[in-house]
């Protein structure tokens, strides 16, 4: 297959899916229900589901999945290094603390969009006290140690939260909330993550060229006209905006970020540019596609609560994740 | 007609002058690391940066190819101050060839000659025929023809610096800064190497190159720069520059110079 048709390809794909996720439910709907029936009879009950319950969910599959992917790419195109994810750089957990400070003190007080940009906030600031720590031109260890330090700081936080929980109703929707999960979800949460996720989008489009110089390394990067110091900037800061509203609305949905550009990168040609849209595409796709799955063991198996989609994307993400290292570290590190 | 002749003189003494550093003076950390050194590239010849290692050669280099700033003095390319040029011509004029260069992903030999061409696309274009014939020329004459569809992490150190160097020569730069280009290299490619520097040279572009083997120094190069202690100890041509005092001085080391064919320069002794 010719590279320029693998974006198409992983387009249709999150299509088909996202299609089927309409059709999804205790009361499954033909396609052309799905997609008629909220138009013709927007009063019945199908459509209502369709428009209400799982148009919503399968929009934030898509938006955060999207929005996990790419900030992965451009993580790792940024630092250079194939394990600076957002969930392991911090990002995500710094969004989450940010998120629940926003739920915990201000919710309902402040406008709805409070909560993805404390989010968006709390993720800028958790990658840059990583960055500053590590540096650009990390090594894998030192990054890696950042991450762990300030992930823990974030859980500290987030666990100082739950601690001083008014009630166990509280401590268990916020412990709830940390797992990660898009079920339960109404438009208005799609119109809440929105703006925030189009800015990161809009940030990154653009940044390819200069990820691409980068492959050469910061200093001939630099001689190529990058300015690496906007660069870093901007990258770090959509990446906040994307991940912060995506953690807002889903909560803490790990290793889409650090798998799916792990994945793709071969089919990009180790390309970093060519890697930012295929990974915004397959991150949509693993979403979509855990999301479905959980959906699916709710419906025809016995588990008895049903699962969280970002205990999926981690119990399938982290062997997985595993495995890609084992295979191909001869390729990173030499 | 008058006014213009009047000007002449002046003008025509900088009109080839490629690169003009005056009084360079860089500090890392209240270290002197370069100190006040002042000298002229001229078109269409090679310049080679000799020294003892931590002489100052690659800080002088970087800071002539614009990738850190200088604390005192100031570098003028064809006569106009590095610090007025936007950092796209800049890269579009000047190219930068790292000693060790690394490549983070495992690309293609070719796509990362393509990447050369980055200083030349505008923003959301794509590569164009003319950018394609820059990079043919690149991996045709850094001899890697044979290695283009590898990925670099399984080239060898010498096929990897001739795709660096390819990456460079892609950019199609007026001055060329090479921080030696040719240390990881077997016998033949440093002959091709420095071949071709030297044609590129001729182009008229400048090349200034940083460089350990004095003999292919005094080959190649139509000047030597001689640096020591972050100071300009002697500037001029080969034979001049690298006389038995001058090396003594520097290297401390006693050489036994000769020119058959070609000129050489072999250590004999410490001093």
């Amino acid at each position: 297959m010719s590279d320029r048709y693998y974006l198409p390809v992983l387009t249709v794909l999150v299509a088909i899916l996202s299609l089927f996720s309409l059709c999804l439910g205790e009361q499954w709907s033909t396609l052309y229900n799905a997609l008629t029936l909220p138009f013709t009879d927007p009063d019945s009950v199908s459509a209502v589901i369709t428009r209400e319950i799982r148009l919503p969910r399968t929009l934030i599959a898509v938006i955060a999945g999207m929005s996990l992917g790419v900030s992965g790419a451009a993580m790792q195109g940024l630092l250079q290094n194939p394990l600076a994810s957002p969930g392991l750089v911090g990002s995500a957990s710094g969004a989450a603390l940010g998120a629940v400070l926003a739920l915990y003190f201000f919710a309902g007080v402040w406008h709805p969009q409070s909560v993805p940009l404390a989010g968006m906030l709390g993720a800028l600031m958790t990658t840059g006290i990583v960055y500053f720590l590590a540096g650009r031109d990390a090594t894998v260890s030192t990054l890696i140690l950042a991450g762990v330090a300030i992930n823990a700081l974030a859980a500290a936080g987030l666990s100082l939260l739950l601690n001083l929980a008014p009630s166990p109703f509280a401590v268990r929707e916020l412990v709830l909330w940390t797992l990660g999960d898009i079920s339960d979800r109404s438009m208005q949460d799609v119109w809440m993550m929105l703006p925030c996720t189009l800015t990161g989008w809009l940030l990154l489009l653009g940044t390819g060229r200069s990820l691409d110089a980068l492959t050469l390394g910061e200093r001939t990067a630099k001689s190529m006209g990058i300015n690496m110091h906007r660069l870093s900037w901007r990258v770090f800061i959509a990446v906040s905006f994307c991940v912060g509203a995506a953690v807002a609305t889903t909560g803490m949905i790990g290793f889409i970020g650090l798998v799916v550009p792990h994945l793709l990168r071969p089919f990009a040609h180790y390309q970093p540019s060519r890697l930012l849209p295929l990974a915004a595409m397959g991150g949509a796709i693993m979403l979509l596609s855990a999301d479905i799955c959980v959906r699916l063991v709710a419906m025809y198996t016995s588990v008895p609560v049903p699962l969280k989609v970002g205990v999926l994307t981690a119990l399938v993400g982290a062997p997985f994740f595993l495995v890609l290292i084992l295979k191909s570290r001869r390729n990173y590190w030499q | 007609m008058n006014a213009h002749s009047k000007h002449l003189p002046s003008s025509d003494a900088t009109d080839n002058l490629r690169i003009q550093v005056k009084e360079l003076r860089i500090l890392r950390k209240q270290t002197v690391i370069v100190d006040r050194i002042s000298f002229d590239v001229k078109a269409g010849e090679v310049l080679g940066l000799i020294g003892p290692n931590g002489a100052g050669k690659s800080t002088v280099l970087a800071a002539m190819a614009g990738i850190d700033t200088p604390n005192g003095g100031s570098i003028l390319v064809d006569n106009q101050n590095i610090t007025m040029l936007s950092a796209s011509e800049r890269a579009q004029r000047l190219g930068w060839i790292e000693q060790l260069g690394t490549v983070h992903w495992p690309l293609s030999v070719e796509r990362l000659i393509m990447l050369g061409r980055i200083p030349h696309l505008p923003p959301w274009s794509r590569p164009t025929d003319i950018d394609r014939a820059a990079v043919e020329d690149a991996i045709v004459r850094a001899d890697c023809v044979g290695i283009r569809y590898r990925q670099v992490p399984s080239l060898s150190g010498g096929e990897r610096a001739r795709v660096l160097l390819a990456r460079a020569l892609a950019a199609e730069p007026t001055i060329l800064f090479a921080d030696e280009p040719v240390s990881s290299l077997d016998l033949s490619h440093q002959l091709q190497t420095m071949q071709l520097l030297h044609d590129y040279a001729s182009k008229p572009c400048a090349v200034v190159v940083v460089m350990h083997d004095l003999s292919l120094a005094a080959r190649y190069c139509d000047r030597l720069a001689l640096m020591h202690e972050g100071k300009l100890i002697a500037i001029g041509n080969p034979a001049t520059v690298l006389s038995d005092k001058n090396i003594g001085d520097v290297y401390g080391v006693s050489v036994v110079t000769g020119c058959n064919s070609v000129p050489w320069v072999v250590p004999e002794h410490l001093l």
